[in-house]
């Protein structure tokens, strides 16, 4: 836990989008992806015009364009499966460059690309915006089950110390001599997943003693009551609301 | 592999989303009955560890590795609540933070990863312990087999809300045959992965293996150098859930799929139906006996609007289905308790 409760995507900063409720900008997020999704493929200038209004957020975020595009690439697995469609779709086809496409498949892929780049580039920018604990607070603050919420925030929590027991463990392991190779060192492998799963249960018995002795007693204590003005409300509904227009034109355009 | 935004239209992403959501509140409550106040605590900490042991590296061959997806290894080690829970919050955390699967393809990953899998791991692993002899080894066996059709029944799973609401017209055949396929090699690993880390949990702590409760001997005392079953101190908490309960909820729920969320389904000819138009050999497809029914094609006739009736269609299809099933089940439970029940044997917990 030495590196501070901060996750890998967040980007410190102090701009009017960092400083936003979290629970707000999660709203504000959630409902921009769901228009994204219900937007007609055939209106492709609406996807311009999301991806604009994206940017506009990195801008406002001061989010530099790099970052964003470099943290895109978590979609690349899905890229290689878009690319596959147009050849196994079926329907009508058309020749490109010598290669008999399907043009259902090409609107699929393109479908699929555009909306999950926009996916993923609007759950990345409210990563890198928003500090964990205050994620965990807005999903709390969207009425969440409390217990789901504690349950992911001792994941979110222990996650690094269970990471950097697996990392030690691995070191152990190699300054004996161990190198994983093919399917024989499965065993030895296995026997550290099962080491690790014991010893991260016997640390949840632990934190759960540790918990009782200091007063638990089934829901965490609320300290900051994370609340919005309607100001804040507004503000961050602008990405989602905007969205909607567009969306609305694509649908009658 | 998350399925991201787009990938699945929005109704059935919905539908899913609902589906999703119900399972993790049946999980919430089934959680805490087993671990009470130490949910939170516990089932954090096995979330960290399924999330950490997806990111260790099992080398195939020639620079191949692979990773371990953890719905079985969960199920088996944790319970089937738990295992739910955790995994959810894995792909919940995966999708917040780290953009992995999209926000509106959550219901449809939590559904997919985390409630088919767990649960069918659970239900073929818990079938097996049953009728294999108690013993350890039969654990690991069973989880072995568990994982096996874990795997592939996600692929299928997959397929099957792909063909509802996928959108694109891949035809669901080779989809079908291309997931399954590639998922049953990769269950094959998952399931040598799963079976030796139960294995090494079970040789070290069998106490903590959820699935290996049954197992252990009961305990005697030694009271005036006679040997005496010590008293019960607390029946190992199985999942006491009336029947009952869990079959209206699962007919409500496939009461309103059919009734209602079947209309969003898309009304363009399916994909095998599509490849059969593209290929032309529907025409000689002849129509099937039941063809003339009256349900035929999912729909009642004399019932003008297409959505009532294929509504209609739909719950009356759910009560068929549920009728002929029970009567099977109640058959062979039938069959069942009359060839066990002259030599019962009290099961020891």
């Amino acid at each position: 836990m030495g590196a501070g409760h901060a996750h890998k995507l967040y980007r410190h900063g102090h701009s009017p989008v960092h400083a936003l409720p979290p629970h707000t900008k999660l709203a504000a997020v959630f409902a921009f992806v769901i228009v994204v999704v219900s937007t007609p493929r055939e209106a492709m200038w609406a996807f311009a015009l999301y991806a604009l209004l994206l940017a506009s957020v990195a801008y406002a975020a001061r989010v530099p364009p790099g970052f964003l595009l470099k943290r895109l690439l978590i979609e690349v697995p899905f890229v290689a499966f878009a690319v596959l469609m147009p050849f196994v779709a079926q329907g009508e086809r058309v020749d490109v460059l010598g290669m008999s496409l399907s043009v259902n498949g090409l609107w699929g892929a393109w479908n699929v690309l555009a909306k999950g780049t926009l996916g993923v580039a609007a759950s990345v920018l409210l990563a890198s915006t928003t500090e964990l604990r205050e994620l965990l607070l807005g999903l709390q603050r969207l009425k969440l089950p409390p217990l789901l919420v504690q349950i992911a925030s001792f994941m979110i929590r222990y996650g690094d110390v269970i990471a950097d027991e697996m990392r030690r463990m691995k070191i152990a392991r190699e300054s004996r001599g161990f190198e994983a190779r093919g399917v024989r060192s499965w065993g030895v492998l296995a026997k550290s997943a099962g080491a690790l799963f014991i010893r991260s249960y016997e640390r949840g018995e632990r934190v759960h003693l540790a918990m009782v002795s200091r007063g638990y007693a089934g829901s965490m204590p609320v300290i900051d009551e994370v609340t919005a003005s309607r100001a804040q409300w507004s503000y961050a509904l602008a990405l989602p609301v905007a969205a909607l227009v567009v969306c609305v034109l694509g649908w009658t355009l | 592999m998350h399925v991201p935004d787009g990938f699945i239209n929005a109704p059935v992403s919905l539908a899913t989303g609902v589906v999703a959501a119900g399972a993790v509140a049946v999980s919430l409550r089934g959680a805490r009955r087993e671990l009470d106040e130490r949910t939170a605590p516990l089932a954090g900490l096995v979330a960290a560890f399924i999330f950490a042991v997806q990111m260790l590296n099992f080398p195939v061959a020639a620079g191949t590795s692979g990773h371990l997806l953890g719905g079985a290894l969960a199920a088996i080690l944790v319970g089937p609540y738990t295992g739910v829970l955790c995994v959810s919050v894995v792909l919940l955390m995966q999708g917040i933070l780290f953009a992995d699967g999209g926000l509106t393809a959550l219901g449809v990953n939590i559904t997919i990863m985390a409630v088919v899998t767990t649960v069918v791991a659970y239900a073929v692993f818990r079938g097996l312990v049953k009728l294999l002899p108690k013993k350890r080894r039969s654990i690991t066996v069973s989880a072995f087999i568990a994982a096996v059709f874990s795997v592939p029944a996600a692929a299928a799973a997959f397929t099957f809300v792909y063909a509802i609401g996928g959108t694109t017209d891949v035809p669901i055949g080779q989809v079908l045959t291309a997931m399954v396929g590639v998922h049953v090699l990769i269950g094959i690993g998952e399931a040598a992965i799963t079976a030796l880390t139960v294995g090494a949990v079970i040789a070290v702590r069998p106490d903590l293996v959820y699935g290996a409760r049954g197992l252990t001997a009961p305990l005697k005392l030694r009271v005036n150098g006679e040997l005496v079953d010590a008293p019960a101190a607390e029946p190992a908490p199985v999942a006491a859930r009336s029947p009952r309960k869990v079959l209206l909820a699962g007919l409500a729920a496939s009461l309103v799929l059919a009734g209602f969320v079947s209309f969003y389904a898309s009304a363009s000819p399916d994909g095998l139906e599509k490849v059969a138009a593209d290929k032309g050999f529907d025409s000689k497809v002849e129509d099937h006996a039941a063809a003339d029914s009256p349900l035929a094609d999912y729909g009642i006739e004399g019932i003008m609007s297409s959505r009532l009736s294929g509504g209609l269609a739909g719950v009356i299809g759910v009560g068929v289905t549920l009728v002929a099933g029970t009567g099977v089940f109640w058959a062979v439970r039938k069959r069942r308790t009359t060839e066990t029940s002259p030599s019962s044997v009290p099961e020891n917990v």
